[in-house]
């Protein structure tokens, strides 16, 4: 704490309060106390029930809950896999190389969504390659979103790793490939887990690009949470979305245990 | 049997020459230390020899075979840095084990192998543990122990000792020069910018300063009769006074100094070097009268800083019943064969 007089933190911690509730938590609160109810006419909510999680954890709810999730997992392992190669051969290039791959990696963040969608489907509904109408195409745009960021934060561990290690290796006579796995890839766990679980998160609530491309069988949890409400289902839909914060959340704290685990120093 | 050779070795990052031409020979069973300041060059040789950095010119060889194209996994080499590099996320047998295991020493061999090291370094009884969990001291005895599991032809020491604190350090440099007695095969290049741990431990030293190789010699020669300014002023910290050869001596500011003119032609500007700790107080031989301008107490010595004709002379004197005040007029001198005649251009110590 930076600040040292009691007033003065007594301050801080009002104002964020004052910021945090209302910006942050207030919204949250309103979701979950939405999904309990049946009617919201007036100030409160009427009407408890946890009739739509009934609805919400079975049928399509449910297996819009396992298309996200096989959709997130495969995409965030295919953009760790993708970016932590990407980012051990910048490492390697010369100053302009690395600036210029960064810049690439870091298109799909800085290009909307939607029309990184509308990329990945016109240039994927023609052959040879048509994955228009397959879960791939879902997975793909995914893969391409979260890749930006799985490559940045493994780049930012990479600067940060002592070379010290990876020559110690070599002077002992380790091939580079024995370096990469034994000993740069374990110091480089924290980050790749951290990288995972950012891509995971960013991937279970991604809509914009998913929605130009999902086909019918492969529609994920966004997309019924948006069709739900669109279709004026309020409540069902905030009992969905309360179950998509529950997974996400889930597996995120799944991963940091593996985080602390692997952090050596 | 495996030395180290330097042949013409320049080393240039961005335009700037690190290492210039240098030619240097360890031979096998040989400790070299590489002393100089930083920005010398020294650890750049050290990496060159370990394949960090490829040279713009020359060839390094390693065991009469020529190393300079082979990356550092080929190089059969050990390799001790600084900052230890033990692999944090290995216990300390693993880490000792590492280099057998990515060379494929035989399994039958490498639990062995693995405690003779740690038993050389007195850190068997750490075995389990994780590097995080040892003292400075503790992971550079580990960090020693893993280069030398692999029995290396060479051994390279990268400042080993300057993390460590100073009594520490003087444990380590027993040590180490206990390692040496039990390994008299193994040639170690040692780089390092301490005096004290060049002279303990070295056979030679190479004096190393911009870029290049300043002198090389054993201890005592480099000690007792440096061939440079740069040696004299580096290794023990001489008086440098700047004299005009004499016929039976040198003149300096104006005074006759006798003492052993060597090959210094008459009527020469030459460098004279004389060690503090050689001057004594009082009247003598060569006499040098001035004015003390700083007094430092260094417990069994006293330091005087003595002002002698407006060039600052350096005296270390055993400890002085009677501190002697800022001011004070003293007569320093030293004995013809206690100095040293450098042909070399004019400087002020």
């Amino acid at each position: 704490m930076l600040v040292h007089s009691k007033t003065g933190r007594w301050a801080a911690w009002g104002l964020f309060g004052l910021l945090f509730l209302p910006l942050f938590a207030l919204p949250l609160l309103v979701v979950v106390t939405a999904s309990f109810s049946t009617h919201w006419s007036g100030a409160f909510p009427s009407g408890p029930t946890t009739g739509n999680y009934a609805s919400a954890v079975r049928g399509e709810s449910l297996q819009a809950l396992t298309t996200s999730l096989v959709t997130a997992l495969v995409a965030s392992l295919l953009a760790l896999t993708v970016g932590t190669w990407a980012a051990l051969a910048a490492a390697r290039l010369k100053r302009r190389g690395k600036r210029s791959l960064d810049a690439l990696f870091m298109l799909p963040v800085a290009v909307p969504s939607v029309v990184v969608g509308l990329a990945v489907l016109v240039a994927f509904s023609k052959p040879p390659v048509l994955l228009n109408g397959t879960s791939s195409i879902v997975v793909l745009a995914h893969t391409i979103l979260v890749t930006a960021f799985a490559h940045q934060s493994v780049s930012a561990a990479i600067v940060r790793l002592d070379p010290a290690y990876e020559q110690a290796a070599a002077s002992l006579g380790a091939r580079p490939a024995y370096v990469l796995w034994r000993v740069k890839l374990p110091l480089l766990l924290p980050s790749l887990t951290a990288a995972a679980g950012l891509c995971f998160a960013l991937s279970m609530g991604e809509l914009s690009a998913t929605m130009m491309l999902y086909p019918p069988d492969w529609m994920p949890l966004p997309v019924r949470i948006f069709t739900a409400t669109d279709r004026g289902s309020l409540f069902g839909g905030s009992a969905v979305a309360v179950v998509l914060m529950t997974a996400t959340l889930l597996v995120l704290l799944a991963v940091s245990r593996i985080r602390t685990r692997a952090t050596y120093r | 049997m495996s030395g180290i050779r330097f042949e013409g070795v320049s080393v240039e990052y961005g335009g700037n020459t690190v290492l210039d031409r240098l030619d240097l020979t360890v031979e096998p069973g040989e400790v070299m230390a590489l002393l100089g300041p930083s920005g010398s060059g020294k650890t750049t040789a050290l990496r060159a020899v370990a394949g960090f950095v490829r040279p713009a010119a020359g060839r390094v060889l390693i065991g009469g075979r020529d190393v300079t194209a082979l990356p550092p996994h080929k190089r059969g080499i050990g390799m001790v840095v600084q900052q230890y590099a033990l692999f944090p996320h290995m216990r300390v047998e693993d880490n000792v084990a590492f280099g057998l295991k990515a060379q494929k020493a035989p399994k039958a061999e490498m639990a062995g192998r693995v405690a003779e090291a740690l038993e050389m370094t007195g850190m068997a009884a750490y075995a389990k543990r994780h590097p995080r969990e040892l003292s400075g001291g503790q992971q550079q005895r580990v960090a020693i122990a893993r280069a030398l599991a692999i029995r290396p032809g060479v051994l390279l020491l990268d400042e080993p000792l300057s993390a460590l604190d100073a009594q520490l350090r003087s444990g380590m440099l027993a040590e180490l020069a206990r390692l040496h007695r039990e390994l008299p095969d193994v040639s170690i290049l040692y780089v390092t910018h301490d005096q004290v741990e060049a002279l303990t431990l070295a056979d030679r030293i190479a004096v190393m300063d911009r870029a290049r190789l300043q002198d090389c010699g054993t201890p005592q020669e480099l000690y007792r009769a440096p061939r440079t300014e740069f040696t004299a002023s580096f290794v023990g910290n001489a008086n440098l006074l700047p004299v005009t050869v004499a016929e039976a001596g040198a003149l300096f500011a104006g005074r006759a100094l006798e003492l052993d003119r060597g090959r210094a032609v008459p009527g020469a500007h030459a460098t004279l070097c004389v060690r503090p700790h050689l001057l004594g107080l009082g009247a003598g031989p060569n006499a040098l009268s001035g004015t003390i301008t700083e007094v430092q107490w260094r417990g069994s010595t006293h330091r005087l800083y003595v002002d002698v004709e407006g060039h600052r002379i350096k005296a270390d004197l055993p400890e002085l019943r009677e501190t002697p005040a800022l001011g004070d007029h003293v007569t320093l001198h030293f004995e013809p064969r206690d100095a040293v005649l450098l042909a070399a251009g004019v400087s002020d110590g």
